[in-house]
């Protein structure tokens, strides 16, 4: 019996230790090789670098080519703008919908999720036309405007599910003192949320930082380009060049890398807390 | 005893109420409005008409959805997104969904050790760009770095390996598995929460009846989260029929080798940004986000009113 566990345990570990090196393996070896010189990337693509293989050539020609920091920069302040304001404007939303009852606030709870199902890339075409007539095109205001949008519906519903949560008694009792409405939102709830900001966080941060759509329609030059876009012309640019694809990919790879690690136990357990059942 | 908060809302001035629902919802609603309900309606009006030279535009009714459904030209490489995107699903179906059922099977085992480690590693492909994925792996797959052949025939199956990318045969399936393997955390992390929620004593009363783990998963765990399979599906379906960034990143706008990876998303944008071939067409673009927008859908209403109403929810 005892044997019989053991040799079970033994199994699952090796499936699941299988299916990490299958996860981990491609990022390591991009990363890995990024820091060797040609050689050795063609030569030994398997083994770490060593003294004799190191080589940074690749993350110089990176800095030198392109506008690296400017992408950063940009995605850095189109990500926490959009962010901040996603979770500011949904948790008042999220408060109003679940707090007060009035006629249509179904209709106005189901408005509000179409975007949850329906992807906002697919009125692409009048957003283009929209920003142009507006005057926005090319901005970084134009992106953070369509990812506001964007992030609104989930974070809605997931901090409607949250403030219910929240015992009626705290907001009855500030209500008897006389405590106004908006303060009882923004000095009794709002710091009760913060649990739910890591899952909100998740479901608005990634798909922002990563999104490629948009940045492509929108932008046109080098200097609102965010990241993922910015290196996505690069790879596209210099594909022929080991050294610099490779380098271009691990200084996108591991700043997410590193915040996701630091992070993940909060993500993880946003993640699969009762808001997404 | 009578409840005394809820009156101070309900008996709350009209006036009042209406400020305050104006300033918690006015922000929400104006941006998503403005930003995503409207575009998508005006995208389906515009699909109604058609470009002049001069620039301006004309109604011409349903006659851009008849072109794209009949006239050669058009209708030959829509058929074909379609016919590829139903593939890229069918992939996702058949295989990321029965792989992250199985991880998250694994990781809700009682006692499991070293959970968080394989959890956060199992997630983070998810968490990396698309662009980045399809690069890396371009390169991991590609001749001429040989990383991919190299690691077949250390197992000895260095003569099965092709340029699968560059195949028309296999371009479309490569793309698929490795959007697989990028998003395999999802259903994994969703299907893992829900076995999370099940009750121990169900699980306890299968033991005590003699169930191994094995049978305790395929009889009493898995129907129990069907609703979340459900989900999973759906969502699948959403992130499919509206990926882009993938074959872009890989194979450009034209999807190749000869539009063998092309799906709606590539389609889309080819029609209305334009590429070496032809000029953008916002209008047929227009067009083109339409359909996409009525099968998204018809996927999501599928799901709303025949999975979801017929599937019991089981609360605990």
């Amino acid at each position: 019996m005892f044997l019989e566990q053991r040799a079970r345990s033994f199994a699952v570990h090796a499936v699941l230790i299988a299916y990490s090196a299958l996860a981990l393996g491609p990022i390591l070896l991009v990363v890995m090789n990024s820091f060797k010189a040609r050689n050795a990337i063609f030569g030994s693509p398997l083994s770490p670098p060593d003294s004799s293989t190191f080589s940074l050539v690749g993350y110089a020609k990176v800095f030198r080519a392109s506008h690296i920091f400017v992408y950063f920069e940009n995605s850095l302040i189109v990500t926490i703008v959009s962010m901040g304001l996603v979770l500011l404007f949904g948790a008042m939303a999220a408060w109003a919908l679940s707090e007060y009852r009035f006629r249509g606030s179904t209709a106005l709870a189901l408005f509000l999720s179409i975007g949850i199902m329906v992807p906002i890339r697919l009125g692409s075409v009048a957003i283009l036309n929209m920003m142009r007539t507006a005057g926005l095109n090319d901005t970084l205001t134009a992106l953070i405007l369509v990812y506001i949008a964007q992030g609104l519906p989930m974070a809605i519903f997931i901090l409607s599910e949250f403030i219910q949560q929240i015992p009626k008694d705290l907001r009855d009792a500030a209500r008897c003192d006389g405590v106004p409405e908006t303060r009882i939102f923004f000095e009794v709830i709002a710091p009760l949320l913060r649990p739910a900001i890591a899952t909100v966080a998740v479901f608005t941060i990634v798909p922002i930082w990563n999104d490629l759509w948009f940045p492509l329609i929108l932008t046109s030059s080098d200097s609102t380009h965010t990241i993922t876009l910015g290196v996505q012309q690069f790879l596209g640019q210099y594909i022929t060049d080991w050294n610099s694809v490779l380098a271009a990919l691990s200084m996108a790879i591991l700043p997410v890398v590193v915040i996701y690690v630091i992070f993940s136990r909060q993500l993880i357990a946003g993640l699969t807390s009762g808001a997404v059942k | 005893m009578a409840e005394p908060v809820p009156q101070v809302v309900a008996q709350m001035p009209k006036a009042k109420l209406i400020g305050l629902l104006a300033l918690f919802l006015g922000p929400s609603v104006l941006i998503y409005t403005a930003f995503s309900i409207y575009p998508l309606l005006a995208t389906m009006q515009l699909a109604t008409f058609t470009g002049e030279s001069g620039g301006g535009v004309h109604f011409v009714g349903l006659a851009n959805f008849r072109t794209l459904l009949t006239d050669a030209l058009w209708s030959a490489p829509f058929w074909n997104a379609l016919k590829n995107n139903m593939i890229f699903f069918a992939i996702h179906m058949a295989v990321q969904n029965p792989i992250g059922i199985a991880l998250a099977g694994l990781l809700s085992l009682p006692g499991l050790k070293l959970k968080g480690f394989y959890r956060t590693v199992f997630f983070l492909p998810t968490m990396l760009s698309v662009v980045i994925v399809g690069f890396s792996w371009n390169l991991i797959l590609s001749p001429l770095w040989g990383v991919a052949k190299g690691a077949l025939t250390a197992v000895g199956l260095g003569s099965w390996f092709a340029p699968w990318l560059g195949l028309e045969s296999t371009a479309l399936v490569t793309l698929a598995l490795m959007s697989v393997w990028q998003f395999v955390g999802i259903p994994m992390m969703l299907i893992y929460a829900a076995l999370l929620n099940i009750p121990d004593e169900l699980v306890d009363a299968a033991r005590v009846d003699g169930l191994g783990q094995f049978r305790i998963f395929f009889h009493i765990k898995l129907p129990l989260v069907l609703p979340t399979i459900g989900l999973v599906s759906v969502l699948t379906f959403v992130g499919n029929f509206n990926a882009f960034d993938l074959i872009y990143s890989v194979k450009g706008a034209l999807a190749g080798p000869n539009f063998a990876s092309d799906i709606l998303g590539t389609f889309f944008y080819r029609t209305f940004f334009g590429n070496q071939l032809q000029l953008g067409n916002p209008t047929m673009g227009a067009a083109v986000a339409t359909v996409m927008f009525f099968i998204i859908l018809v996927g999501v209403c599928l799901y709303l009113f025949v999975v979801q109403r017929r599937m019991r929810r089981y609360t605990f």
